[in-house]
């Protein structure tokens, strides 16, 4: 008895402690390559450095930063009664200021000595000082109010160009437009009635008080939920990344299986003009078989082509991955390839299961003259924590907005954990 | 650095030999009845999960931060079984707040599945996910059925 327990329980003991520690003594690891943590646990190219500035200002959505180095976050649930969040970035952390704003939401941004910010229904802006700080938090100004919002993609992301317009994403209060959302077999409502009032990219006054829908034009329309949107000064365009549908298999499983479900469709970039139309619920966007495909909703089979009036996307991700934010790179400290070249925050999958899901990531797209140009790649990875956490969805952080400094450092907001990361390269 | 890894090292032999020591205490597995009603039930229920709930609620039945809810736990889940057959049947989009947070997602009806298939997906999941809550029964299901019907 006596011997079997040396042999079960002390012998293999003894032979893992002496592996570990004859490990220990071999390889204690150059001090640069030792800590993930360098990096705040993001994996960036070589030259680039990762550092988590903050971390529990709750869910940090969409971000802005100014010359002066304070970042303007805007929190989706209310913290302490306030849903947006100021800080001061001192180089390799940030500290809170204040926070104001008795409105949760998403989009945040700023222009012309205005900051901008949207609960799920209106949009609001607060003037901004010679410094660029709010001058009287407690009374924003209404711009638009009164947008629908109906328990799916209420999130309204926001930007203003150079003319003097503020666009204002209108997600589908569906996912698919069926006459019974997300049931299986249902099909696709005739004409669909969501388009006339949202899925698509609203277009605004950036100064005029109190508009409504009536004062606004339907800048684009046929897209799901668009979250990242930017404007692209070399081309003098507007830019969105669409969520595509969900559910292929669980609504058609006899057309999908959930394999192609978890990969199908893409997640679209567009290049938006005036009147696009993407093509939303009719058509989704096929990354493997390159093409725009009737929606099984509307009489599709996965391969049957459609959409003969939507616009084709300027490139195609992976199905699910959720890009929540977008930003043309235009600053000068990181390599010539990156500028004018698209970031894209992937907040990550939930809709693959059962399969392994995907993203948490922040993706670079390069660009030429305003149009991408070449392979899309993952440029800061790690804020799942490992690999089982991106595969089981529970990520630690989920990458969410985007906002680049005046000296050309990004930052990326995560909304699980309330982080905000700044990513700066060195030569 | 290396006093810590053979401290920790100690450490995990005596971790091992209280589990060893843990594992003795253990009665024997019981003789195994795969195929009595209940065992047969969540084996069947976690094959209609896995094909029907699985993609909102995820496979460990923890759903997705501010769209799914979770089923772990909730007053829905071991709750009032008429109640939740309802809900299935019918689907829910009534804002639910567990815990403080919402979810901003649609769950549509279910009515599509057996009764008996529905009585084994709740009795799955209300014996999952740390779960423990008295099966529902295909009569059941088939009651609430009849009564939803009517309204
Ligand atoms: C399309 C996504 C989706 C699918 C598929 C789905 N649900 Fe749900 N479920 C939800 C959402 C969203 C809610 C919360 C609705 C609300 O807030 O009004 C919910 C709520 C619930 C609740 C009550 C709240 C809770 O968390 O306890 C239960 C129980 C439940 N679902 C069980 C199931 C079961 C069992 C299945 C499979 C037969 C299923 N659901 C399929 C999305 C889904």
């Amino acid at each position: 008895m006596k011997n079997r327990k040396f042999i079960t329980v002390i012998l293999p003991l003894v032979a893992v402690c002496g592996l570990i520690l004859l490990n220990a003594l071999k390889s204690d690891p150059p001090l640069k390559h030792r800590n993930i943590a360098d990096n705040a646990g993001l994996t960036l190219p070589a030259g680039f450095t990762g550092t988590a500035l903050i971390t529990g200002i709750g869910s940090a959505r969409h971000i802005a930063v100014t010359p002066q180095g304070n970042i303007y976050v805007k929190i989706n649930k209310l913290k302490n009664g306030k849903g947006i969040v100021v800080l001061h970035d001192s180089g390799d952390k940030a500290e809170v200021v204040s926070s104001f704003g008795d409105f949760a939401g998403t989009g945040m941004y700023i222009k012309n000595g205005y900051l901008y910010a949207s609960s799920d229904e209106n949009v609001y802006r607060f003037k901004l000082d010679a410094k660029n700080e709010v001058i009287n938090p407690e009374h924003p100004e209404t711009i638009v109010s009164g947008l629908i919002s109906r328990h799916e993609h209420e999130a309204k992301a926001i930007l203003l160009d150079n003319a003097g317009n503020l666009y204002v994403n209108i997600g589908a209060y569906s996912n698919s437009c069926q006459v019974k959302d997300r049931q299986k077999g249902s099909m696709g409502q005739k004409g669909c009635p969501i388009l006339d009032s949202a899925a698509g990219i609203w277009q605004f006054k950036a100064d005029k008080l109190n508009q409504h829908y009536s004062d606004g034009v339907r800048y684009a329309t046929g897209l799901r939920n668009v979250m990242g949107m930017d404007w692209n000064y070399q081309d003098n365009q507007l830019f969105v990344m669409q969520h595509g549908r969900d559910q292929l298999h669980d609504i058609f499983p006899e057309i999908f299986d959930q394999k192609q479900s978890s990969l199908l469709p893409a997640e679209c970039l567009y290049a938006i003009n005036k009147g696009d139309n993407a093509g939303w619920p009719y058509i989704y966007y096929d990354q493997i078989q390159h093409k725009k495909v009737l929606a099984p909703e509307y009489g599709g089979d996965g391969k049957k082509a459609g959409g003969e009036n939507a616009i084709d996307p300027a490139a195609a991700y992976p199905g699910h991955l959720a890009p929540n934010g977008l930003l043309f790179y235009t600053g000068n400290q990181f390599p010539a390839k990156y500028k004018n070249g698209a970031f894209i925050a992937f907040h990550g999958s939930w809709n693959r299961a059962p399969e392994p899901q995907a993203g948490y990531f922040v993706v670079f797209q390069p660009f030429k003259n305003g149009k991408p140009d070449g392979q899309w790649e993952i440029f800061a990875n790690g804020f799942s924590g490992s690999q089982a956490q991106t595969e089981s969805g529970r990520a630690e952080h989920r990458p969410c907005g985007l906002a680049q400094g005046a000296d050309g450092s990004l930052y990326v907001s995560d909304d699980s954990k309330g982080t905000i990361y700044k990513i700066t390269y060195k030569k | 650095m290396r006093v810590k890894i053979i401290v920790s090292c100690v450490l995990m032999m005596l971790m091992y030999a209280g589990v060893q020591a843990q594992v003795k205490h253990k009665a024997k597995p019981k003789a195994k009845h795969a195929t009595t009603g209940l065992a047969a039930s969540i084996a069947k229920g976690k094959t209609v999960y896995m094909q029907t709930c699985v993609s909102c609620h995820q496979v460990d039945g923890g759903g997705v931060q501010n769209m799914n809810p979770p089923l772990i736990n909730t007053t829905y889940v071991l709750g009032d079984k008429t109640k939740l057959i309802t809900i299935v049947l019918n689907g829910f989009n009534e804002s639910v707040e567990i815990e403080g947070n919402t979810y901003s997602n649609t769950m549509p009806s279910h009515d599509f599945l057996k009764d008996e298939d529905i009585a084994n997906v709740l009795t799955f999941v209300r014996n999952s996910f740390g779960n423990k809550a008295p099966a529902v029964t295909t009569a059941e299901v088939t009651k609430v059925r009849a009564a939803v019907k009517k309204t």
